[in-house]
């Protein structure tokens, strides 16, 4: 069964997905799409760093990319310098250097197109594994900080006067980001994992009327949107890791039409009329 | 440390972005007492206050709380975003499970339990300030900080949320440290006062740092005439919904406002 391709690809894109929603609802709530953006950048420094060292490249972009979270942990917290102006700058140095030093690399051949957008189609048996097995710790992992990351997205003073360790917890979370962006790279490439992480998250909001809600349905629409991308690359031969962010960007427009609206308003109302 | 003390600030300071954001703070928050934090904007009110709690480490002097001290935070500001769909109900449990009868307790005391099943960010600013008093209480806290709670609550919110707090004193002898949003109105309930202004100016019961000279150059002749001590004298409550509760004249003398 998994000797086709395509369903390789779609059982990856699916594993990718079911963290992706959860963990993409937290970088909107914690507004850290742009951290996102630079995490996934440095994922390309990652490949280069790998093929250099001659190191599997999951690890290779998983290692580097906890290393620039943990550097930008460090940073913010203590710079000066405002978070937006240092991530854009760190964002775009770390594509660029990722480039130049896959440009030194002359005797390999790197797929650049791959790298940026996407291969998911040619996603192996081994891939796969990972990404299951990713895909698991990462939710697992999530569950067990979902409390107190929760309450330090809410506030973090407030989480950490009540005892709850919230520095700790964020730390963990970063390190899920690194580990989700290093599964995902081969599914939408560097350029378009933020987008995986954030317009399901985002399309999910208008469903739901609690947190839990919002990663679950975050995660079905982002299963959705792969499954939708990818037989719309099959019948359009379009390209695939693009296909599926189109689809999650329609998912996201139609969860902004009225319909949902009355659709979500309509529970909160009921409530609230019998009261006003 | 003093057997009773909740926690302790001994001499403590925070030196923070090049400058000191306050100095020398002693002080201490028993059980079962209130104790005021005014000052000036910048004194560090907010600062001591994170010092209490533990959330800032002194960089000099030491800030000690008693062992397995129970917690309770109403933060100055807390900015629910749309994009969290987070109802009062589910606030109530943010840091920790909370029993189900002490959560409707809590938003019943505040006033809000018919706003259970809201959505935080549709809330007014008076309603998310029950709110989050509600959340606080139904913690059952040995130690209740409050950063400045009875702001954006009209005058007679304002009131009630002083009366609610002395309550919440009195039921769950918790030991209470609050600043005040209003440096003219500190409540009758509170024992002691503590005025800042990067250091502690002056301290002792309302009555006497009102009367302090230091109170009194620090807030010049405004303060002097402003500092009012609220004692509560009314016989009946507003309720959220409009109705109007009678409540039995409480044992404490008649005062009188302002």
């Amino acid at each position: 069964m998994f000797d086709d391709f395509f369903v390789r690809a779609l059982l990856a894109g699916i594993g990718v997905a079911l963290v992706a929603g959860p963990l993409g609802c937290f970088v909107v709530w914690r507004r850290l799409a742009y951290f996102g953006d630079t995490l996934s950048h440095g994922a390309l420094l990652g490949v280069a760093v790998g093929l250099l060292l001659q190191i599997h490249l999951p690890t290779a972009v998983f290692i580097v990319c906890t290393f620039i979270a943990l550097a930008l942990f460090t940073i913010r917290r203590r710079s000066m310098i405002s978070s937006d102006a240092l991530l854009g700058l760190l964002s775009h140095s770390a594509l660029a250097i990722g480039l130049v030093v896959l440009g030194f690399l002359t005797w390999v051949r790197v797929d650049l197109m791959g790298l940026l957008f996407g291969d998911i189609l040619a996603v192996s048996e081994n891939d796969l594994l990972l990404i299951w097995i990713g895909a698991v710790c990462t939710l697992s992992i999530l569950t067990w900080i979902w409390k107190p990351l929760f309450a330090a997205t809410v506030s973090q003073e407030l989480a950490e006067a009540e005892g709850l360790e919230p520095r700790r917890t964020e730390l963990i979370f970063m390190i899920l980001m690194a580990a989700v962006i290093a599964i995902s790279m081969k599914i939408v490439g560097v350029l378009l994992i933020t987008s995986l992480l954030i317009i399901p998250a985002a399309a999910s909001r208008r469903f739901a009327t609690s947190p839990a809600q919002m990663l679950i349905v975050g995660s079905v629409i982002g299963v959705l949107s792969v499954i939708a991308g990818l037989l719309s690359s099959l019948t359009w031969d379009t390209p695939s890791g693009p296909s599926i962010v189109v689809a999650a960007l329609i998912f996201f427009l139609v969860s902004l039409t009225p319909f949902v609206n009355l659709f979500s308003s309509n529970l909160g109302a009921s409530r609230n009329i019998g009261h006003e | 440390m003093s057997n009773t003390s909740l926690i302790e600030l001994n001499n403590a300071g925070v030196f923070e972005g090049g400058h000191w954001r306050v100095r020398g703070v002693n002080l201490t928050v028993e059980r079962g007492e209130i104790v005021t934090l005014i000052g000036p904007n910048g004194s560090g009110k907010s600062t001591t206050a994170k010092l209490a709690l533990g959330v800032l480490k002194p960089t000099e002097g030491s800030a000690t709380q008693a062992k397995s001290l129970r917690i309770a935070y109403v933060p100055q500001k807390l900015y629910i975003d749309w994009s969290l769909p987070l109802d009062v109900q589910h606030f109530m449990h943010l840091t920790g499970s909370i029993p189900a009868q002490n959560v409707a307790q809590a938003l019943e005391a505040a006033g809000v339990k018919h706003l259970n099943q809201s959505q935080l960010s549709s809330l007014s600013g008076g309603e998310f300030q029950r709110v989050l008093i509600a959340r606080a209480m139904a913690r059952k806290p040995d130690f209740l900080v409050l950063d400045e709670p009875v702001q954006g609550v009209d005058y007679n919110g304002e009131i009630a949320l002083y009366e609610l707090i002395s309550v919440i004193r009195d039921k769950l002898q918790c030991g209470i440290l609050m600043i005040s949003h209003d440096l003219h109105v500190v409540m009758a309930a509170t024992d002691r006062v503590l005025c800042l202004n990067g250091h502690v100016c002056c301290s002792g019961s309302p009555t006497a740092v009102a009367e302090s000279p230091e109170f009194k150059s620090l807030f010049g002749l405004r303060g002097e005439s402003n500092l009012a001590l609220y004692t509560h004298d009314h016989d009946h409550k507003h309720m959220p919904d409009g109705q109007i509760e009678h409540i039995h004249p409480t044992k404490k003398e008649s005062g009188h406002v302002r």
